[in-house]
């Protein structure tokens, strides 16, 4: 059913027919025509963000909390290059998006013409993969392609750069049927050999541990549900990447909780003494191995994963398989099952009361106050007086991000929405919007530190435009908490550029963007205060004055392996050497 | 164990030819990647190699399926046995890469490089330029009265020979294509 159409008339279509709701973007000269189009229209929602920036974290805040694809529409020049930073955010989390870029007409391109930048050479290394279209019968498929690209294998961010001239012109439109997608279809199925070999090694694991990541959310629901039935057949102790949380239920009974530079003891000890890790959709990240060959020295490693290239990366595995987390897991089970359901159970209950052991130490614990607000004690309650809401968090970057982690508890995958392999300052804010766009009904509450929220505050006027009833949950500690804590372990406490000075009033910024604004700073009045920003039915900023020193343990220094963790308690000087402090 | 797994078709059929795959000795590889000729694939391959920090010895690209706009990239690049494998492994899951074969531990290939070599000189210099040309087989394709422009193919080693040995008969400039290399035998 091809037919004839302009470009831009094209663009919309090949969204609708992709099954796209909303469009995250803000037009300019070089995508007009689109804008036309989308105007009259009206399938597709479009969110008019106020930075471009904002509209891929909100694509992304939609993309982690659905495992659809987040769609963003910008024009050329400063419109792509603001995109730059959450399309790299995208592909380092593996997150499926979809970048649309107008461009100068295709007689100008090279000519330094206004508003021209060389989007897809600026671009190459920050996307999965990207396509310059100059010919309008070329568009459609090439936007079925991208949407291909970025939603199998491992999914990524793509972006498609369109000359203003081809979204005029006349072409012949394809269904997304009718397209070829091209060659790139990676491997789902693992290896039944090299599954047969991990069922094995489980089989006869006396200290086994599961270490998954977010490659199990992005398997899908199906991979999540597999993952909890292995943990409930084999009683295995399961610990989770930052990007994994939610896979395994925080209130399970094998939760070790997350492992890491900042996970809990019983993880990272768990991690270091196994001797069988199953890593699942996990990259073997620095945040997680520290020390690399002080890793888990004893360990005989399964690594499933559908990309190749993280495979041997960082640490060498004994059994590689390669394949979809889903396919691979129902095909463990299946081997495992048909052999007999064995483990070493004798061995592994030894294992569980040795992980009791570290459990005792209670690494998450902190020094509460009456007169002050401590962090930790802010996000418990939060906890507990929004467990039973249908709930979705997102993160800023920095302590208050990590203190998230630790102490909000995950039931089900797609609920936290964090940027981790890039550390994104200013993420949290506008991808809490997309989730609540996705999510109309849902309680979505950003936890965010003031530094990294007021990176891209601006989007709190399109939250209110949107009546997107976004909560901006803010530990005010008036610093750059983990820069500070750096500095006073690393850096001989010499703070450099690393407090907030002239900070705004946040309650009188709430009134400015028209939304509510709460200020807290008595342990006493938090619960109502957090009540009263559950009941508000519209966007909150949520003011929380914070303990300014308070650091954020456990901690494994850079350098470190992961028994050489620092407590709360412990004492932090020359904890990190000179060969540390070179790490990030 | 997979560290021991050798590649169908190697010729290193001994297990005293294997090497410790996490160690830190620098090997060098010849790799082809067969990709889809589309606009910007080469910058992309590049761009791999710079923004991850592997070296390029060598590289030659050309179409060589024009109805199917395929084209052949053939790089020699050096690194460590796991960065070689990390090489592959980017290489291999770009969109637009076919296929990606490491030549060097297939099994047996053969590799060319043509070479255009400038050497000006009158006398016993121009004689004895003349005289090793014909011994390396190299072709005339430009001459006057006291200049000489060579083309010569063979292995790289056999260039970097001839090219030492003009140097002191009057070396002007040299000119080389890079590498292209195919695996001997009837298979891929």
């Amino acid at each position: 059913m091809s037919r004839q159409m302009t470009g831009a008339q094209m663009v919309v279509r090949a969204l609708r027919d992709q099954g796209v709701d909303t469009v995250f973007g803000y037009p300019g000269g070089a995508v007009l025509p689109i804008y036309d189009e989308l105007f009259q229209q009206n399938k597709i929602r479009h969110i008019l963000v106020r930075h471009e920036q904002g509209a891929t974290h909100a694509a992304e805040g939609y993309a982690r909390s659905t495992g659809k694809p987040g769609v963003v529409l910008v024009t050329s020049g400063p419109g792509a290059t603001n995109a730059v930073t959450g399309m790299t955010d995208a592909l380092m989390d593996s997150i499926p998006m979809v970048v649309l870029t107008g461009q100068v007409p295709t007689f100008m391109i090279g000519n330094d013409a206004f508003q021209e930048a060389d989007t897809v050479g600026i671009t190459r290394p920050c996307t999965k993969h990207n396509w310059l279209v100059k010919d309008t019968d070329k568009l459609a498929g090439t936007i079925h392609q991208a949407f291909h690209v970025a939603t199998t294998g491992r999914p990524g961010p793509v972006l498609v750069d369109i000359p203003k001239d081809v979204q005029f012109a006349t072409g012949q439109y394809q269904a997304p049927n009718q397209s070829q997608t091209g060659h790139y279809n990676p491997q789902v199925k693992g290896d039944i050999d090299l599954i047969t070999l991990a069922v094995e090694g489980l089989e006869k694991a006396e200290r086994p541990i599961l270490y998954t990541g977010g490659g199990v959310v992005n398997s899908g629901p199906g991979a999540s549900q597999l993952l909890r039935e292995l943990v409930a057949e084999t009683n295995f102790p399961i610990t989770s990447t930052l990007m994994g949380l939610g896979c395994y239920p925080a209130s399970g009974d094998n939760w070790l909780g997350m492992l890491g530079m900042h996970g809990t003891y019983e993880a990272n000890w768990s991690m270091h003494d196994c001797d069988y890790m199953l890593c699942i959709g996990a990259r073997f990240d620095d945040r997680i191995t520290g020390r690399v060959d002080a890793f888990s020295p004893n360990s005989f490693k399964v690594h499933i994963d559908i990309d190749p290239s993280s495979i041997n990366k960082n640490i060498r595995v004994d059994v590689p398989i390669i394949g979809d987390i889903g396919h691979v897991l129902e095909d463990m089970l299946k081997v495992w099952k048909a052999r007999g359901r064995k483990t070493n159970s004798e061995a592994v209950a030894k294992w569980w009361e040795q992980i009791e052991k570290w459990r005792e130490v209670k690494s998450l614990n902190y020094r509460n106050s009456e007169k002050t607000i401590k962090p930790q004690y802010a996000l418990q309650r939060l906890e507990a007086l929004t467990k039973n809401h249908d709930r979705y968090i997102t993160t800023e970057v920095g302590q208050h991000q990590m203190w998230a982690a630790q102490f909000l508890g995950f039931e089900d995958p797609h609920r936290w929405m964090t940027s981790g392999g890039l550390g994104t300052m200013g993420y949290g804010l506008p991808a809490s919007l997309g989730v609540q766009i996705a999510h109309p009904e849902a309680l979505v509450i950003n936890v965010a530190g003031e530094a990294s929220w007021m990176m891209n505050m601006q989007e709190m006027s399109t939250a209110v435009q949107f009546k997107a009833p976004i909560k901006q949950f803010i530990l005010n500690n008036e610093r750059l908490g983990m820069v500070r804590q750096w500095q006073e372990l690393l850096h001989g406490e010499r703070y450099s550029s690393s407090w907030s000075e002239a900070l705004p009033d946040f309650v009188k910024l709430a009134e400015a963007f028209g939304c509510k604004g709460i200020l807290c700073k008595d342990p006493a009045d938090l619960d109502d205060a957090i009540q009263e920003m559950l009941d508000y039915d519209g966007p909150v900023i949520f003011d929380c004055l914070v303990e300014k020193h308070e650091n954020c343990f456990p901690m494994i220094p850079s350098g470190k392996a992961h028994n050489e963790m620092l407590l709360g308690d412990a004492s932090t000087k020359d904890a990190i050497d000179s060969g540390g402090a070179v790490m990030v | 164990m997979n560290a021991l797994a050798l590649k169908k078709g190697s010729s290193r059929k001994s297990a005293y030819d294997l090497k410790n795959p996490q160690g830190d000795h620098q090997e060098t590889h010849t790799i082809t990647v067969l990709v889809d000729n589309e606009a910007g694939v080469l910058a992309r391959v590049i761009g791999l190699f710079s923004g991850r920090g592997y070296n390029i010895d060598s590289l030659t690209v050309a179409e060589v399926d024009h109805a199917g706009h395929r084209s052949r990239i053939t790089v020699v690049t050096t690194g460590t046995p796991a960065v070689i494998e990390q090489i592959k492994a980017q290489l291999e899951r770009m969109v637009p890469v076919y296929a990606v074969h490491d030549l060097t531990v297939e099994g047996p290939s053969v590799e060319r490089e043509l070479a255009l070599v400038k050497v000006a000189g009158t006398g016993e210099h121009r004689v004895e330029a003349l005289r090793l040309a014909d011994v390396f087989r190299a072709n005339v394709v430009d001459t006057t009265l006291e200049s000489f422009v060579f083309e010569i193919t063979g292995a790289p080693e056999k260039i970097d020979t001839f090219i030492e040995l003009m140097r002191p008969l009057g070396l002007v400039e040299a000119g080389r294509t890079g590498i292209a290399a195919l695996s001997r035998g009837a298979h891929i």
